[in-house]
């Protein structure tokens, strides 16, 4: 027997094998998260089987499926996905377009670090929840209350990556980029962003995470679609089926999200913040 | 042309330290130290290590001003570093074309590019990162940098002593090779007595903190020198006792 090898991770010793347990890596790698999801389908329909919850409780998976079909057919739950997949989108763009330039400025300022970092680092640590009530006030019913729930969420641990990451660039670039006349933006642009890039994307991706996340608490209420929304309404007719439809929708969205970000470390000129 | 105008410009170089001291706080690094770098001159700056070798280099690059005395630099001056110099997002020819940021002509940027890329033997390698490469690969691209356009001062700070003993002994050789084919003027820092003897026109032997000049000691075979080549053995000899080792 070998040792079963982690997916997407190939050790030295695999690339120097043949091209056969190439091959049986891949395989494996759909195979062992698939038996998994089967053992887990099992046990959720073993569970319902003997009827552990009541019916209304915790659904089965054919009531589930029935559902599924049923809401697509619907149109409801592309135009839910649709909807947060927007608002996370619009979110996450102003808070990577500000966050990260943010991030840069005070990484290169000591100062401007040492005032703004405990501000930053405070509001970090306050959930993005707690502002709904204010988001609902100030910005009322729609898109707006929940863009800006995910701003908050995303902007601050975007800029304090960022920061650090910045702070922390060997100054040996900054010498090399002396010598070879590189100043002001142009110093920012093709030194201090590239030597930080592979950090940003990583902490693009948490950030992204946590909106992420945040969007379907803030849909559920400031809002009168989308994917929050749907559970918050499914909760409301005791629908749990419907519920389950729109987890199992928001896990893998979520999931395909952050495999196109993870796209983004696979572009050669960041390949070395991940190798060595 | 291009190349010999380089030539004529390295040859106006200067770079000399006067009666320059340093300290960071309370601890004295150099103590009036006199340096006067002739232009095409190849000067290795050896002695025990934390005598102040680096913060030399650091005021001849400007990269720190001096508590005392003056520094004068003319010429273009660039820095090899011991290692990770080279930006590792950008391949290997980005990585060099910086050292061509000043030619402006696109088509001669390219015709050095192919040149340098030739001269440092990586051919095949130009669209490679750092990270992908050996050690001694990735300084021969560093040398390849700092000796690309119109450079005319190189300060080298220990830039072979991460290699291994016989890489180093390679890239010295290379070295050798590449200054015979661009002239340019050299003040290299290391602790390598052997590398002193192979490289230089001029060695200084440093005493230990605060920094001054122990022995001044001219070699004058020519290069590439050999190991056991008896101007060299002289050399270790002289430089060894120098350093009561």
């Amino acid at each position: 027997m070998t040792e079963p090898k982690i997916p997407g991770r190939p050790s030295a010793a695999v690339q120097a094998d043949s091209t056969t347990t190439q091959k049986q890596t891949n395989t494996l790698q759909y195979l062992l998260p698939a038996i998994v999801l089967l053992a887990l389908l099992f046990i959720w329909y073993i569970v319902t089987y003997v009827n552990l919850f009541p019916a209304y409780a915790l659904p089965s998976p054919g009531a589930v499926w029935k559902s599924l079909l049923e809401e697509i057919r619907a149109g409801r739950l592309i135009n839910d996905v649709i909807a947060s997949l927007w608002r996370v989108a619009v979110g996450f763009v102003i808070s990577a377009t500000l966050g990260i330039p943010a991030g840069l400025w005070l990484g290169q300022h000591l100062y401007a670090r040492k005032a703004f970092t405990p501000m930053l680092n405070f509001f970090r640590f306050l959930s993005p929840l707690a502002w709904i009530p204010f988001a609902i006030l100030w910005f009322h019913i729609g898109d707006k209350p929940a863009i800006f729930l995910i701003f908050m969420a995303s902007f601050f641990p975007l800029a304090l990556a960022t920061m650090a990451a910045v702070a922390t660039i060997p100054s040996i670039y900054f010498r090399v980029a002396k010598d070879y006349n590189y100043k002001g933006f142009e110093l920012l642009t093709k030194v201090t962003f590239p030597a930080v890039l592979p950090e940003v994307i990583t902490s693009l991706r948490v950030s992204y995470g946590i909106a992420w996340v945040v969007i379907v608490a803030a849909e559920m209420v400031g809002c009168q679609d989308g994917l929050g929304y749907g559970i918050w309404e499914a909760r409301n007719g005791l629908r749990l089926d419907s519920a389950v439809c729109y987890m199992i929708i928001i896990g893998l969205l979520g999931m395909g999200i952050d495999r196109l970000l993870t796209q983004l470390t696979k572009l050669p000129n960041v390949r070395w913040g991940y190798e060595r | 042309m291009f190349v010999g105008a380089m030539k004529d410009k390295q040859a106006n170089s200067r770079l000399v330290l006067d009666n320059v001291s340093h300290s960071f706080g309370t601890l004295h690094v150099l103590h009036d130290m006199n340096l006067d770098v002739n232009p095409g001159e190849v000067v290795v700056l050896v002695g025990p290590s934390g005598c102040g070798k680096t913060t030399i280099l650091n005021l001849l690059s400007g990269y720190i001003k001096p508590v005392s005395g003056s520094v004068i630099r003319e010429g273009v001056i660039r820095t090899v570093y011991q290692h990770d110099g080279l930006f590792p997002w950008l391949t290997v020819s980005e990585n060099i074309s910086l050292g061509l940021r000043s030619v402006k002509d696109a088509a001669l940027r390219n015709k050095e590019m192919l040149e340098l890329i030739e001269l440092i033997h990586l051919e095949g390698f130009e669209h490679t990162y750092p990270h992908q490469l050996s050690g001694g690969m990735r300084q021969r691209v560093e040398l390849a940098r700092v000796l690309a356009g119109d450079s005319d001062i190189l300060l080298m700070d220990e830039p072979f002593s991460s290699l291994d003993y016989q890489t180093r002994l390679r890239m010295r050789r290379e070295l050798v090779r590449l200054l015979e084919k661009r002239h340019r003027t050299v003040v290299f820092v290391t602790h390598d007595i052997e590398e002193a003897a192979q490289l230089a026109d001029r060695v200084l032997v440093l005493s230990s903190r605060p920094a001054t000049v122990r022995r001044e000691l001219l070699i004058d075979a020519p290069r590439p020198r050999d190991l056991a080549d008896p101007a060299v053995i002289h050399a270790m000899k002289e430089i060894l006792s120098e350093l009561g080792l």
